[in-house]
Protein backbone atom coordinates (compact mmCIF):
# COMPACT_ATOMS: atom_id res chain seq x y z
CA UNK A 1 0.00 0.00 0.00
CA UNK A 2 2.85 2.35 0.52
CA UNK A 3 4.42 1.69 -2.62
CA UNK A 4 1.25 2.53 -4.53
CA UNK A 5 0.65 5.89 -2.46
CA UNK A 6 3.95 7.01 -3.43
CA UNK A 7 3.44 5.94 -6.76
CA UNK A 8 0.63 7.78 -6.63
CA UNK A 9 1.58 10.94 -5.32
CA UNK A 10 4.27 10.61 -8.34
CA UNK A 11 1.51 11.96 -11.09
CA UNK A 12 0.81 15.35 -11.30
CA UNK A 13 -2.55 14.81 -12.47
CA UNK A 14 -3.45 12.71 -9.26
CA UNK A 15 -1.69 15.57 -7.24
CA UNK A 16 -3.79 17.98 -8.56
CA UNK A 17 -6.79 15.82 -8.40
CA UNK A 18 -5.80 15.28 -4.52
CA UNK A 19 -5.20 18.93 -3.37
CA UNK A 20 -8.48 20.65 -5.86
CA UNK A 21 -10.80 17.37 -5.08
CA UNK A 22 -10.07 17.12 -1.51
CA UNK A 23 -10.67 20.87 -0.83
CA UNK A 24 -13.88 21.15 -3.38
CA UNK A 25 -14.97 18.10 -0.92
CA UNK A 26 -13.89 20.20 2.08
CA UNK A 27 -16.39 22.87 1.03
CA UNK A 28 -19.20 21.11 -0.62
CA UNK A 29 -19.40 19.22 2.86
CA UNK A 30 -19.59 22.76 4.62
CA UNK A 31 -21.69 24.51 2.41
CA UNK A 32 -23.90 21.19 2.26
CA UNK A 33 -24.45 21.45 6.46
CA UNK A 34 -26.86 24.24 5.75
CA UNK A 35 -28.36 23.19 2.06
CA UNK A 36 -29.44 20.11 3.55
CA UNK A 37 -30.34 21.34 6.93
CA UNK A 38 -32.52 23.84 5.09
CA UNK A 39 -34.06 21.34 3.51
CA UNK A 40 -32.79 22.53 -0.16
CA UNK A 41 -30.21 19.78 -0.78
CA UNK A 42 -31.89 19.67 -4.36
CA UNK A 43 -30.08 22.87 -5.14
CA UNK A 44 -26.83 21.46 -5.80
CA UNK A 45 -28.24 18.43 -8.12
CA UNK A 46 -29.62 21.41 -10.06
CA UNK A 47 -26.83 23.74 -10.48
CA UNK A 48 -24.79 20.62 -11.76
CA UNK A 49 -27.20 20.14 -14.15
CA UNK A 50 -26.78 23.80 -15.07
CA UNK A 51 -22.94 23.27 -14.99
CA UNK A 52 -23.67 20.44 -17.70
CA UNK A 53 -25.29 22.46 -20.03
CA UNK A 54 -23.03 25.41 -19.64
CA UNK A 55 -19.42 22.92 -20.03
CA UNK A 56 -21.18 21.22 -23.24
CA UNK A 57 -22.07 24.54 -25.09
CA UNK A 58 -18.71 25.31 -23.86
CA UNK A 59 -16.85 22.71 -25.65
CA UNK A 60 -18.61 23.04 -29.13
CA UNK A 61 -17.93 26.79 -28.88
CA UNK A 62 -14.62 26.00 -28.09
CA UNK A 63 -13.76 28.05 -25.50
CA UNK A 64 -12.59 27.69 -22.02
CA UNK A 65 -15.28 25.74 -19.54
CA UNK A 66 -14.98 27.72 -16.79
CA UNK A 67 -15.10 31.28 -18.40
CA UNK A 68 -19.17 30.34 -19.40
CA UNK A 69 -19.68 27.56 -16.55
CA UNK A 70 -19.13 29.88 -13.65
CA UNK A 71 -20.96 32.96 -14.51
CA UNK A 72 -23.97 30.32 -16.23
CA UNK A 73 -24.38 28.41 -12.44
CA UNK A 74 -23.95 31.23 -10.83
CA UNK A 75 -26.92 33.36 -12.87
CA UNK A 76 -28.63 29.69 -12.26
CA UNK A 77 -28.00 29.83 -8.57
CA UNK A 78 -29.91 33.48 -8.11
CA UNK A 79 -32.83 32.16 -10.49
CA UNK A 80 -33.41 29.01 -8.55
CA UNK A 81 -33.75 31.02 -4.87
CA UNK A 82 -36.00 33.50 -6.84
CA UNK A 83 -37.76 31.06 -8.44
CA UNK A 84 -38.40 28.69 -4.69
CA UNK A 85 -39.20 32.12 -2.92
CA UNK A 86 -42.12 32.83 -5.72
CA UNK A 87 -45.50 30.86 -4.36
CA UNK A 88 -46.30 30.37 -7.72
CA UNK A 89 -43.80 27.83 -8.18
CA UNK A 90 -42.67 25.12 -5.65
CA UNK A 91 -38.70 25.73 -4.66
CA UNK A 92 -38.95 21.36 -5.61
CA UNK A 93 -39.98 21.99 -9.34
CA UNK A 94 -38.14 24.98 -10.00
CA UNK A 95 -34.99 23.19 -9.35
CA UNK A 96 -36.23 20.43 -11.43
CA UNK A 97 -37.65 22.72 -13.96
CA UNK A 98 -33.93 24.26 -14.90
CA UNK A 99 -32.00 20.84 -14.53
CA UNK A 100 -33.51 19.47 -16.94
CA UNK A 101 -33.91 22.79 -19.61
CA UNK A 102 -30.03 22.81 -18.63
CA UNK A 103 -29.56 19.19 -19.85
CA UNK A 104 -31.92 19.01 -22.84
CA UNK A 105 -29.50 22.24 -23.85
CA UNK A 106 -26.59 20.86 -23.40
CA UNK A 107 -27.23 17.41 -25.11
CA UNK A 108 -28.97 19.46 -28.38
CA UNK A 109 -25.52 21.30 -28.79
CA UNK A 110 -23.78 18.54 -28.18
CA UNK A 111 -25.68 16.21 -30.56
CA UNK A 112 -25.95 19.34 -33.34
CA UNK A 113 -22.19 19.44 -33.33
CA UNK A 114 -21.53 16.05 -34.12
CA UNK A 115 -22.47 13.78 -30.89
CA UNK A 116 -21.08 12.66 -27.61
CA UNK A 117 -17.70 12.98 -27.86
CA UNK A 118 -14.96 12.06 -24.69
CA UNK A 119 -15.47 15.58 -22.92
CA UNK A 120 -18.65 15.45 -22.38
CA UNK A 121 -18.83 11.79 -21.42
CA UNK A 122 -16.79 12.67 -18.47
CA UNK A 123 -18.62 15.78 -17.33
CA UNK A 124 -20.85 13.12 -17.24
CA UNK A 125 -19.63 10.88 -14.77
CA UNK A 126 -16.30 12.83 -13.67
CA UNK A 127 -12.54 12.07 -15.00
CA UNK A 128 -9.10 11.35 -12.46
CA UNK A 129 -7.82 13.90 -15.29
CA UNK A 130 -10.09 16.48 -15.32
CA UNK A 131 -8.38 19.22 -12.63
CA UNK A 132 -6.06 21.41 -14.42
CA UNK A 133 -3.68 24.02 -12.41
CA UNK A 134 -6.10 26.58 -12.42
CA UNK A 135 -8.85 24.19 -10.56
CA UNK A 136 -6.38 23.82 -8.16
CA UNK A 137 -6.15 27.94 -7.66
CA UNK A 138 -9.73 28.26 -7.66
CA UNK A 139 -10.49 25.50 -5.53
CA UNK A 140 -8.11 26.91 -2.91
CA UNK A 141 -9.56 30.14 -3.12
CA UNK A 142 -13.13 29.01 -2.66
CA UNK A 143 -11.89 27.11 0.32
CA UNK A 144 -10.38 29.86 1.76
CA UNK A 145 -13.48 31.91 1.30
CA UNK A 146 -15.98 29.05 2.89
CA UNK A 147 -13.62 28.87 5.66
CA UNK A 148 -13.98 32.01 6.80
CA UNK A 149 -17.39 32.35 6.23
CA UNK A 150 -17.81 29.91 8.36
CA UNK A 151 -15.04 30.52 11.47
CA UNK A 152 -16.50 34.32 11.24
CA UNK A 153 -20.03 33.75 10.85
CA UNK A 154 -20.76 30.22 12.26
CA UNK A 155 -23.33 31.60 14.53
CA UNK A 156 -25.08 33.84 11.70
CA UNK A 157 -25.04 30.41 9.57
CA UNK A 158 -26.77 28.63 12.69
CA UNK A 159 -29.26 31.11 13.19
CA UNK A 160 -30.27 31.40 9.63
CA UNK A 161 -30.09 27.33 9.04
CA UNK A 162 -32.10 26.91 12.14
CA UNK A 163 -34.68 29.41 11.76
CA UNK A 164 -34.23 32.23 8.99
CA UNK A 165 -37.40 34.34 10.32
CA UNK A 166 -36.24 34.56 13.35
CA UNK A 167 -32.38 35.26 12.64
CA UNK A 168 -33.62 37.88 9.82
CA UNK A 169 -36.47 39.88 12.90
CA UNK A 170 -32.92 39.93 14.72
CA UNK A 171 -31.41 41.68 12.19
CA UNK A 172 -29.50 39.14 10.34
CA UNK A 173 -29.55 39.61 6.52
CA UNK A 174 -30.54 36.13 6.38
CA UNK A 175 -31.22 36.71 2.18
CA UNK A 176 -27.68 38.28 2.00
CA UNK A 177 -25.84 34.55 3.33
CA UNK A 178 -28.07 32.58 1.66
CA UNK A 179 -27.56 34.05 -1.38
CA UNK A 180 -23.65 33.97 -0.55
CA UNK A 181 -23.77 29.92 0.19
CA UNK A 182 -25.65 29.76 -3.10
CA UNK A 183 -23.19 31.58 -5.31
CA UNK A 184 -19.96 29.32 -2.86
CA UNK A 185 -21.99 26.50 -3.75
CA UNK A 186 -22.28 27.19 -7.68
CA UNK A 187 -18.43 28.16 -7.82
CA UNK A 188 -17.76 24.58 -5.92
CA UNK A 189 -19.74 22.39 -7.71
CA UNK A 190 -18.20 23.68 -11.57
CA UNK A 191 -15.07 23.07 -10.23
CA UNK A 192 -15.62 19.91 -8.43
CA UNK A 193 -18.20 17.76 -10.96
CA UNK A 194 -15.33 17.57 -13.66
CA UNK A 195 -14.11 15.28 -11.13
CA UNK A 196 -17.13 14.10 -9.44
CA UNK A 197 -19.58 14.00 -12.96
CA UNK A 198 -22.66 15.76 -13.19
CA UNK A 199 -24.78 12.66 -11.72
CA UNK A 200 -22.59 12.36 -8.85
CA UNK A 201 -21.44 15.72 -7.39
CA UNK A 202 -24.66 16.58 -5.59
CA UNK A 203 -23.93 13.49 -2.84
CA UNK A 204 -20.78 15.35 -2.04
CA UNK A 205 -23.13 18.02 -0.72
CA UNK A 206 -25.64 15.63 0.71
CA UNK A 207 -23.56 12.50 2.13
CA UNK A 208 -21.47 14.02 5.02
CA UNK A 209 -24.41 16.21 6.31
CA UNK A 210 -26.27 12.93 7.06
CA UNK A 211 -23.79 10.86 8.02
CA UNK A 212 -22.13 13.70 10.47
CA UNK A 213 -25.85 14.06 11.61
CA UNK A 214 -26.41 10.02 12.22
CA UNK A 215 -23.82 10.16 15.13
CA UNK A 216 -23.60 13.26 16.58
CA UNK A 217 -26.38 15.85 18.00
CA UNK A 218 -25.17 19.54 17.97
CA UNK A 219 -24.67 21.78 14.96
CA UNK A 220 -21.17 22.62 15.76
CA UNK A 221 -19.93 18.94 15.86
CA UNK A 222 -22.32 18.35 12.63
CA UNK A 223 -20.27 21.25 10.68
CA UNK A 224 -17.05 19.73 11.92
CA UNK A 225 -17.32 15.69 11.30
CA UNK A 226 -19.04 15.96 7.91
CA UNK A 227 -15.96 18.16 6.90
CA UNK A 228 -13.71 14.91 8.23
CA UNK A 229 -16.31 12.18 6.60
CA UNK A 230 -16.11 14.07 3.08
CA UNK A 231 -11.99 14.71 3.26
CA UNK A 232 -11.65 11.11 4.28
CA UNK A 233 -14.53 9.86 1.61
CA UNK A 234 -12.85 11.25 -0.75
CA UNK A 235 -9.32 10.24 -0.51
CA UNK A 236 -11.09 6.88 0.10
CA UNK A 237 -12.39 6.87 -3.16
CA UNK A 238 -9.58 8.30 -4.97
CA UNK A 239 -7.38 5.81 -4.13
CA UNK A 240 -9.35 2.91 -4.33
CA UNK A 241 -9.80 4.09 -7.76
CA UNK A 242 -6.96 4.56 -8.68
CA UNK A 243 -5.98 0.78 -7.61
CA UNK A 244 -8.88 -0.71 -8.81
CA UNK A 245 -9.25 1.17 -12.18
CA UNK A 246 -12.76 2.35 -11.18
CA UNK A 247 -14.50 5.22 -12.31
CA UNK A 248 -12.81 8.13 -9.76
CA UNK A 249 -16.58 9.68 -9.19
CA UNK A 250 -18.57 6.48 -8.56
CA UNK A 251 -15.81 5.32 -5.98
CA UNK A 252 -15.80 8.79 -3.97
CA UNK A 253 -20.38 7.97 -3.76
CA UNK A 254 -19.69 4.84 -2.76
CA UNK A 255 -17.07 5.45 -0.06
CA UNK A 256 -19.61 7.97 1.29
CA UNK A 257 -22.38 5.43 1.05
CA UNK A 258 -20.35 2.69 3.07
CA UNK A 259 -19.51 5.67 5.76
CA UNK A 260 -23.05 6.68 5.78
CA UNK A 261 -24.54 3.44 6.27
CA UNK A 262 -21.68 2.23 9.02
CA UNK A 263 -22.38 5.83 10.78
CA UNK A 264 -26.19 4.93 10.68
CA UNK A 265 -25.83 1.47 12.45
CA UNK A 266 -23.80 3.20 14.89
CA UNK A 267 -25.83 6.39 15.22
CA UNK A 268 -28.44 3.41 16.28
CA UNK A 269 -27.01 1.61 18.86
CA UNK A 270 -25.69 4.79 20.69
CA UNK A 271 -29.20 6.05 20.90
CA UNK A 272 -30.12 2.83 22.45
CA UNK B 1 -44.64 57.49 25.95
CA UNK B 2 -45.22 53.87 24.33
CA UNK B 3 -42.80 51.26 23.44
CA UNK B 4 -44.51 50.72 20.19
CA UNK B 5 -46.98 52.56 17.69
CA UNK B 6 -48.52 51.00 14.64
CA UNK B 7 -50.37 53.99 13.06
CA UNK B 8 -52.58 52.45 10.18
CA UNK B 9 -50.35 49.41 9.18
CA UNK B 10 -51.10 47.78 6.10
CA UNK B 11 -48.93 44.41 5.81
CA UNK B 12 -49.16 42.49 2.07
CA UNK B 13 -47.07 40.46 0.30
CA UNK B 14 -46.35 40.22 -4.07
CA UNK B 15 -49.95 39.27 -4.61
CA UNK B 16 -52.15 41.95 -2.43
CA UNK B 17 -52.70 43.60 0.76
CA UNK B 18 -53.61 40.78 3.87
CA UNK B 19 -53.73 43.35 6.82
CA UNK B 20 -54.53 46.70 6.75
CA UNK B 21 -55.29 49.71 8.60
CA UNK B 22 -54.50 48.42 12.35
CA UNK B 23 -53.79 50.72 14.60
CA UNK B 24 -52.84 50.44 18.20
CA UNK B 25 -49.74 50.73 20.99
CA UNK B 26 -48.19 49.13 23.42
CA UNK B 27 -47.19 50.03 26.72
CA UNK B 28 -44.80 48.54 29.10
CA UNK B 29 -45.81 45.80 30.53
CA UNK B 30 -48.93 45.31 28.39
CA UNK B 31 -50.58 41.60 27.94
CA UNK B 32 -51.85 41.85 24.14
CA UNK B 33 -53.42 39.29 22.35
CA UNK B 34 -53.89 39.50 18.70
CA UNK B 35 -57.35 37.61 17.72
CA UNK B 36 -59.47 37.31 14.55
CA UNK B 37 -60.61 34.84 12.02
CA UNK B 38 -58.24 32.00 9.79
CA UNK B 39 -56.08 34.41 7.11
CA UNK B 40 -57.40 37.62 8.66
CA UNK B 41 -53.22 38.54 8.87
CA UNK B 42 -52.32 38.11 12.32
CA UNK B 43 -49.42 36.64 11.40
CA UNK B 44 -48.17 38.83 8.57
CA UNK B 45 -49.17 41.72 11.18
CA UNK B 46 -46.46 40.24 13.69
CA UNK B 47 -43.88 39.87 10.48
CA UNK B 48 -44.52 43.38 9.47
CA UNK B 49 -43.40 44.65 12.75
CA UNK B 50 -40.39 42.20 12.92
CA UNK B 51 -39.75 43.23 9.31
CA UNK B 52 -40.28 40.02 7.98
CA UNK B 53 -43.06 41.20 5.53
CA UNK B 54 -43.60 44.30 3.80
CA UNK B 55 -45.25 46.90 5.35
CA UNK B 56 -47.22 48.82 2.65
CA UNK B 57 -48.25 51.74 4.35
CA UNK B 58 -48.99 53.54 7.58
CA UNK B 59 -45.55 53.80 10.24
CA UNK B 60 -44.21 52.08 13.26
CA UNK B 61 -42.77 53.62 15.52
CA UNK B 62 -40.58 52.74 18.84
CA UNK B 63 -40.06 54.56 21.91
CA UNK B 64 -39.64 54.36 25.77
CA UNK B 65 -36.53 52.63 25.47
CA UNK B 66 -37.25 50.51 22.76
CA UNK B 67 -35.51 50.11 18.90
CA UNK B 68 -35.72 48.11 16.70
CA UNK B 69 -32.89 45.11 17.93
CA UNK B 70 -35.05 45.40 21.44
CA UNK B 71 -37.71 43.12 20.09
CA UNK B 72 -38.04 39.16 21.17
CA UNK B 73 -39.75 37.04 18.92
CA UNK B 74 -41.21 32.99 19.16
CA UNK B 75 -42.35 32.11 15.75
CA UNK B 76 -44.38 29.46 14.73
CA UNK B 77 -42.33 25.74 14.75
CA UNK B 78 -41.26 24.64 10.97
CA UNK B 79 -41.36 21.20 10.28
CA UNK B 80 -37.60 20.86 9.31
CA UNK B 81 -36.57 21.82 12.96
CA UNK B 82 -37.94 18.49 14.24
CA UNK B 83 -34.71 16.11 13.41
CA UNK B 84 -32.22 19.21 13.29
CA UNK B 85 -29.27 18.84 15.06
CA UNK B 86 -29.06 21.49 17.30
CA UNK B 87 -28.12 21.19 21.09
CA UNK B 88 -30.01 23.60 23.12
CA UNK B 89 -27.53 25.72 24.53
CA UNK B 90 -26.74 26.27 20.37
CA UNK B 91 -30.62 27.50 20.11
CA UNK B 92 -30.74 29.63 23.25
CA UNK B 93 -27.73 31.48 22.57
CA UNK B 94 -28.69 32.60 18.90
CA UNK B 95 -30.83 34.97 20.63
CA UNK B 96 -27.80 36.56 21.13
CA UNK B 97 -27.12 37.37 17.60
CA UNK B 98 -28.60 40.91 17.48
CA UNK B 99 -26.00 42.15 19.93
CA UNK B 100 -23.15 41.00 18.52
CA UNK B 101 -22.18 43.02 15.81
CA UNK B 102 -19.47 41.48 14.27
CA UNK B 103 -18.46 39.46 16.82
CA UNK B 104 -17.98 36.01 15.82
CA UNK B 105 -18.20 34.32 19.36
CA UNK B 106 -20.32 35.12 22.71
CA UNK B 107 -18.80 36.48 25.57
CA UNK B 108 -18.94 35.09 29.19
CA UNK B 109 -21.68 37.17 30.32
CA UNK B 110 -23.99 35.99 27.55
CA UNK B 111 -23.64 32.67 28.41
CA UNK B 112 -25.02 32.73 31.60
CA UNK B 113 -27.31 34.80 30.70
CA UNK B 114 -28.34 31.81 28.97
CA UNK B 115 -28.04 29.46 31.66
CA UNK B 116 -29.72 31.76 33.98
CA UNK B 117 -32.86 32.02 31.54
CA UNK B 118 -32.99 28.09 31.40
CA UNK B 119 -32.24 27.53 34.92
CA UNK B 120 -35.50 29.83 35.27
CA UNK B 121 -37.38 27.96 32.98
CA UNK B 122 -36.48 24.27 34.30
CA UNK B 123 -34.89 23.20 31.52
CA UNK B 124 -31.39 23.38 33.08
CA UNK B 125 -30.93 19.35 32.45
CA UNK B 126 -31.38 19.59 29.02
CA UNK B 127 -28.47 22.31 27.87
CA UNK B 128 -26.90 19.76 26.02
CA UNK B 129 -29.80 17.35 24.61
CA UNK B 130 -30.93 18.00 21.14
CA UNK B 131 -33.54 20.55 20.31
CA UNK B 132 -35.07 17.19 18.32
CA UNK B 133 -35.56 15.29 21.29
CA UNK B 134 -37.54 17.60 23.42
CA UNK B 135 -41.08 17.24 23.34
CA UNK B 136 -42.96 20.02 22.37
CA UNK B 137 -44.08 22.11 25.70
CA UNK B 138 -40.17 22.03 25.98
CA UNK B 139 -39.23 23.51 22.50
CA UNK B 140 -41.56 26.17 23.00
CA UNK B 141 -40.05 27.12 26.28
CA UNK B 142 -36.35 27.02 24.57
CA UNK B 143 -37.29 29.21 21.63
CA UNK B 144 -38.85 31.51 24.41
CA UNK B 145 -35.47 31.28 26.15
CA UNK B 146 -33.81 32.47 23.32
CA UNK B 147 -36.15 35.35 22.59
CA UNK B 148 -35.42 36.24 25.84
CA UNK B 149 -31.73 36.48 25.31
CA UNK B 150 -32.76 38.44 22.56
CA UNK B 151 -34.60 40.98 24.47
CA UNK B 152 -37.27 40.74 27.96
CA UNK B 153 -38.55 44.10 27.16
CA UNK B 154 -40.69 43.26 24.40
CA UNK B 155 -41.98 39.58 23.33
CA UNK B 156 -43.55 39.02 19.72
CA UNK B 157 -45.04 35.33 19.57
CA UNK B 158 -47.12 33.67 17.09
CA UNK B 159 -49.39 31.07 18.00
CA UNK B 160 -47.14 29.93 20.70
CA UNK B 161 -49.14 26.61 21.87
CA UNK B 162 -49.71 25.21 18.30
CA UNK B 163 -49.77 21.69 18.65
CA UNK B 164 -49.21 21.67 22.52
CA UNK B 165 -51.10 19.31 24.84
CA UNK B 166 -53.57 20.73 27.53
CA UNK B 167 -50.72 20.34 30.37
CA UNK B 168 -47.89 22.15 28.32
CA UNK B 169 -49.91 24.93 26.86
CA UNK B 170 -51.36 25.79 30.59
CA UNK B 171 -47.54 25.79 31.65
CA UNK B 172 -46.48 28.06 28.70
CA UNK B 173 -49.21 30.45 29.38
CA UNK B 174 -48.34 30.74 33.12
CA UNK B 175 -44.93 31.08 32.05
CA UNK B 176 -46.22 34.08 30.13
CA UNK B 177 -47.95 35.77 32.63
CA UNK B 178 -45.08 35.59 35.61
CA UNK B 179 -43.15 37.14 32.95
CA UNK B 180 -45.15 39.74 32.35
CA UNK B 181 -45.61 40.45 35.98
CA UNK B 182 -42.50 39.90 37.18
CA UNK B 183 -40.22 41.76 34.46
CA UNK B 184 -43.05 44.19 32.96
CA UNK B 185 -41.96 42.25 29.86
CA UNK B 186 -44.16 43.52 27.70
CA UNK B 187 -45.96 40.51 25.50
CA UNK B 188 -47.89 40.66 22.27
CA UNK B 189 -49.25 37.16 21.08
CA UNK B 190 -51.50 35.80 18.29
CA UNK B 191 -54.04 33.42 19.87
CA UNK B 192 -56.34 31.16 18.36
CA UNK B 193 -57.78 30.75 22.42
CA UNK B 194 -60.23 33.12 22.93
CA UNK B 195 -60.55 32.22 26.42
CA UNK B 196 -57.33 32.61 27.03
CA UNK B 197 -57.14 35.13 25.58
CA UNK B 198 -59.65 37.37 27.00
CA UNK B 199 -58.66 35.89 30.77
CA UNK B 200 -55.09 36.24 30.10
CA UNK B 201 -54.62 39.43 28.23
CA UNK B 202 -54.88 43.34 29.42
CA UNK B 203 -56.03 44.12 25.97
CA UNK B 204 -57.08 42.72 23.06
CA UNK B 205 -56.62 43.44 19.30
CA UNK B 206 -59.29 42.11 16.81
CA UNK B 207 -58.18 42.16 13.26
CA UNK B 208 -60.43 41.76 10.15
CA UNK B 209 -59.82 39.84 6.97
CA UNK B 210 -58.66 42.99 4.87
CA UNK B 211 -60.49 45.08 6.69
CA UNK B 212 -57.99 46.40 9.20
CA UNK B 213 -58.42 46.94 12.77
CA UNK B 214 -61.85 45.80 14.42
CA UNK B 215 -61.36 46.16 18.13
CA UNK B 216 -58.54 47.43 20.39
CA UNK B 217 -59.08 47.55 24.02
CA UNK B 218 -59.79 46.11 27.10
CA UNK B 219 -60.05 42.41 27.47
CA UNK B 220 -63.40 42.44 29.26
CA UNK B 221 -64.86 45.28 27.32
CA UNK B 222 -63.96 42.71 24.12
CA UNK B 223 -66.82 40.28 24.38
CA UNK B 224 -68.99 42.93 24.22
CA UNK B 225 -67.86 44.66 21.29
CA UNK B 226 -69.17 44.49 17.51
CA UNK B 227 -66.34 42.43 16.20
CA UNK B 228 -66.49 39.83 18.74
CA UNK B 229 -70.12 39.52 18.17
CA UNK B 230 -69.63 38.94 14.56
CA UNK B 231 -66.28 36.40 15.06
CA UNK B 232 -68.25 34.43 17.39
CA UNK B 233 -71.10 34.44 14.84
CA UNK B 234 -73.85 35.40 17.28
CA UNK B 235 -75.50 38.32 18.27
CA UNK B 236 -75.15 37.26 22.06
CA UNK B 237 -72.18 37.34 23.89
CA UNK B 238 -73.47 34.39 26.38
CA UNK B 239 -72.04 31.47 24.27
CA UNK B 240 -68.56 32.49 24.26
CA UNK B 241 -67.30 28.97 24.38
CA UNK B 242 -68.05 28.22 20.17
CA UNK B 243 -65.58 30.76 19.84
CA UNK B 244 -63.13 27.99 18.95
CA UNK B 245 -65.12 25.68 17.05
CA UNK B 246 -65.81 27.98 14.77
CA UNK B 247 -63.09 28.97 12.49
CA UNK B 248 -63.00 27.54 9.27
CA UNK B 249 -66.73 28.47 7.93
CA UNK B 250 -66.30 31.85 9.17
CA UNK B 251 -62.71 32.78 7.51
CA UNK B 252 -64.65 32.76 4.22
CA UNK B 253 -67.77 34.70 4.21
CA UNK B 254 -66.69 36.91 7.41
CA UNK B 255 -65.46 39.43 5.14
CA UNK B 256 -69.09 39.47 3.59
CA UNK B 257 -70.51 40.74 6.74
CA UNK B 258 -69.55 43.93 7.63
CA UNK B 259 -70.15 45.59 10.92
CA UNK B 260 -71.20 49.40 10.96
CA UNK B 261 -67.59 49.83 12.72
CA UNK B 262 -65.71 48.96 10.05
CA UNK B 263 -67.40 50.95 7.69
CA UNK B 264 -65.23 53.75 8.31
CA UNK B 265 -62.04 52.15 7.63
CA UNK B 266 -63.32 50.64 4.06
CA UNK B 267 -61.48 52.12 1.08
CA UNK B 268 -62.84 49.88 -1.32
CA UNK B 269 -59.71 50.52 -4.18
CA UNK B 270 -57.27 49.22 -2.24
CA UNK B 271 -58.37 45.98 -1.97
CA UNK B 272 -57.55 42.73 -4.32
Amino acid sequence: MFDTLKLLFSYDFIVRAMVAGGLVALCCALLGVSLVLKRFSMIGDGLSHVGFGALSVAAVMNVAPLAIAIPVVIVAAFFILKLGKDSKVQSDSAIALVSSVAIAIGVTVTSLSGGLNTDVYSYMFGSILAMSRTDVYISAALSVVVLILFFVFYHKIFAITFDSDFAKATGVKAEFYNMLIAVLTALTIVVGMRIMGTMLISSLIIFPTLSASAVVKGFRKVVIISGIVSVVCFFAGLYSSYSFNLPVGASIVLANFVVFSILMIVGKILRK
Amino acid sequence: MAQLRCENISVGYEDGIVVSDVSFELNRGDYVCIVGENGAGKSSLLKGILGLAKIQSGKIEYGDGIGRADVGYLPQQKDYQKNFPATVKEVVMSGFLNKMGLRPYYNKAEKEKAMAILQDFGMADYVKASFGSLSGGQKQRVLLARALCATDKLLLLDEPTTGLDPVATEELYELLKRLNREKKTTILMVSHDLNKAVSDAGLILHVNKRSGCGYFGPADKYLDSEAARHFLGLDCKDNKDEAETKSGNEADNGSGRKSPLLDKVEKGERYV
